[in-house]
């Protein structure tokens, strides 16, 4: 019974407190003035400071426990789509880390010269792949996309796969970079980089004749379009 | 005669080397992910639009149609994806930032030196953590905290490509012409969608970048630069 009173007592302060710190517009109406950092929970906060319609939500209480292995991973762009060549090999990258990917050279190597093959077949010619316009043999250009496979991000210069218009390669990937017309060329271009532009009989494998249309590239964070309806 | 049957030999040989279905860059790679939420559709590492930042983005389930399918695209509460930055030029990851989705919102964690490095990961709950609501296609949302910002949610899909005249090249169908002409190319994802991360970071909590890896190769005067990719990894 003593107890109980206390507690009144107590809740009967607290509370004129509370209206005293919220009655503030001095005509006895209570202003709500929740905030995410007052710490108390308050509004239509969930927890201290969290949840509810302003506030981060609350993490208190997630399980973040477990182990997680890996199951796929990309560094630059179709890598292990277009080298690895069948679906095994396809799935032994995936679970393969950045590090320890020296096996996967010649298979890339095989693939790269394959797909030379299928056009020589056509033209009737024997082809093999030529030293690209990085300089890069076969074995040298595998290597780098096997063994090598993450994205080189510059933090204190341009950042792009490649611009034509700069030179500048390998020092990021923007959503603007046309991926795949720059990998054909690396791959298909040879020395010059328009071994294979579809000019003088040969084939067009140098460009997938798209861009990127009328996809707007000049947005804030996060730098990429609403979703089609 | 002759002819036909030169191409078909080119087609068979060219199956059995390219069993592919090919939804480049990354989308739909591998027929152990293939459909799954693991499956990393596309990974970009780029300055901001401040230049001290750099932005990482990665995407998944795509490519997701317009509509009901985009609607009903969810993160699941069981992949963990992971942003890896190699500082020091040995290709293993020296700092990660995680995504992780809870309820409405996509957690992170970092960027953080992991508990391990390679196949396996925890969550590096010992990290900063910081956290956004999950956009929808009315619902935008994005959370910023100590320089950086953060995002989770459907988003058009960035990539480009005329993926169905590549499955033909690939397979000799298109030979001996190759890709279309401007115009006549089709961009397969113009009007699709895939599920978007991205996380935008000062690059003073990267670390130094190392010397380029072009170096090792013969391609000099690139200048320093992270060795940065993207990993899904499933809870056990």
């Amino acid at each position: 019974m003593k107890a109980y009173k206390y507690i009144t007592v107590i809740l009967a302060i607290f509370t004129t407190l509370l209206f005293v710190q919220c009655d503030d517009d001095e005509n006895g109406n209570v202003i709500v003035q929740e905030t995410c950092d007052d710490g108390l929970q308050n509004g239509d906060e969930e927890g201290v400071d969290c949840g509810g319609s302003a506030c981060d939500p609350c993490a208190q209480g997630l399980d973040f426990s477990g182990m997680y292995a890996q199951e796929d991973i990309m560094g630059r762009p179709g890598i292990n789509t277009v080298f690895s060549g069948n679906g095994t090999v396809k799935n032994n990258f995936n679970t393969s880390v950045v590090s320890d990917r020296a096996s996967f050279q010649p298979i890339f190597e095989a693939t790269l010269e394959a797909y030379h093959d299928v056009y020589g077949d056509a033209l009737g010619v024997m082809l093999d792949y030529e030293t690209n316009i990085l300089g890069l043999d076969a074995p040298t250009f595998t290597t780098v996309l096997a063994q090598f496979d993450a994205l080189q991000v510059a933090p204190d210069a341009q950042t792009t796969y490649f611009d034509p218009n700069t030179g500048v390669a390998l020092t990021g990937r923007t959503l603007s970079d046309d991926v795949i017309d720059i990998s054909l060329i690396l791959m298909f271009g040879g020395t010059t980089g328009t071994r294979f532009d579809g000019n003088n009989g040969t084939p067009q494998l140098t460009s997938d004749g798209v861009d990127s249309g009328d996809r707007d590239f000049g947005l804030p964070f996060p730098y990429l379009e609403a979703p089609n309806q | 005669m002759k002819k036909t049957k030169i191409f078909a030999g080119i087609t068979i040989v060219a199956l059995a080397f390219f069993t592919i279905v090919f939804v480049a860059a990354d989308h739909i790679d591998a027929p152990a992910v293939a459909g799954t939420t693991t499956d990393i559709a596309d990974f970009y590492a780029f300055e901001g639009d401040n230049p001290n930042k750099t932005v990482f983005i990665a995407t998944v389930q795509g490519p997701l149609a317009p509509g009901t399918v985009t609607e009903n695209a969810v993160f699941d509460e069981d992949v963990l994806i992971e942003f890896n930055i190699d500082n020091t030029g040995d290709f293993i990851e020296d700092l990660v930032i995680q995504a992780i989705k809870r309820g409405d919102s996509m957690y992170f964690f970092g960027p953080a030196a992991p508990s391990q490095t390679g196949l396996n990961s925890e969550v590096a709950v010992f990290a900063e953590r910081n956290s956004v609501k999950i956009s929808t296609s009315d619902d935008f949302q994005t959370s910023s905290n100590n320089g950086m910002n953060f995002f989770a949610g459907p988003r058009r899909d960035a990539f480009y490509f005329d993926f169905n005249r590549f499955n033909e090249v690939v397979s000799g169908a298109a030979a001996p012409d190759g890709f279309f002409p401007p115009g006549t190319a089709e961009d397969f994802f113009e009007d699709l969608n895939v599920l978007a991360i991205a996380v935008e970071i000062p690059n003073s909590m990267l670390g130094t970048a190392p010397p380029h890896v072009g170096a090792a190769v013969g391609i000099d005067g690139l200048p320093p630069a992270y060795n940065v990719w993207v990993s899904a990894k499933r809870k056990q």
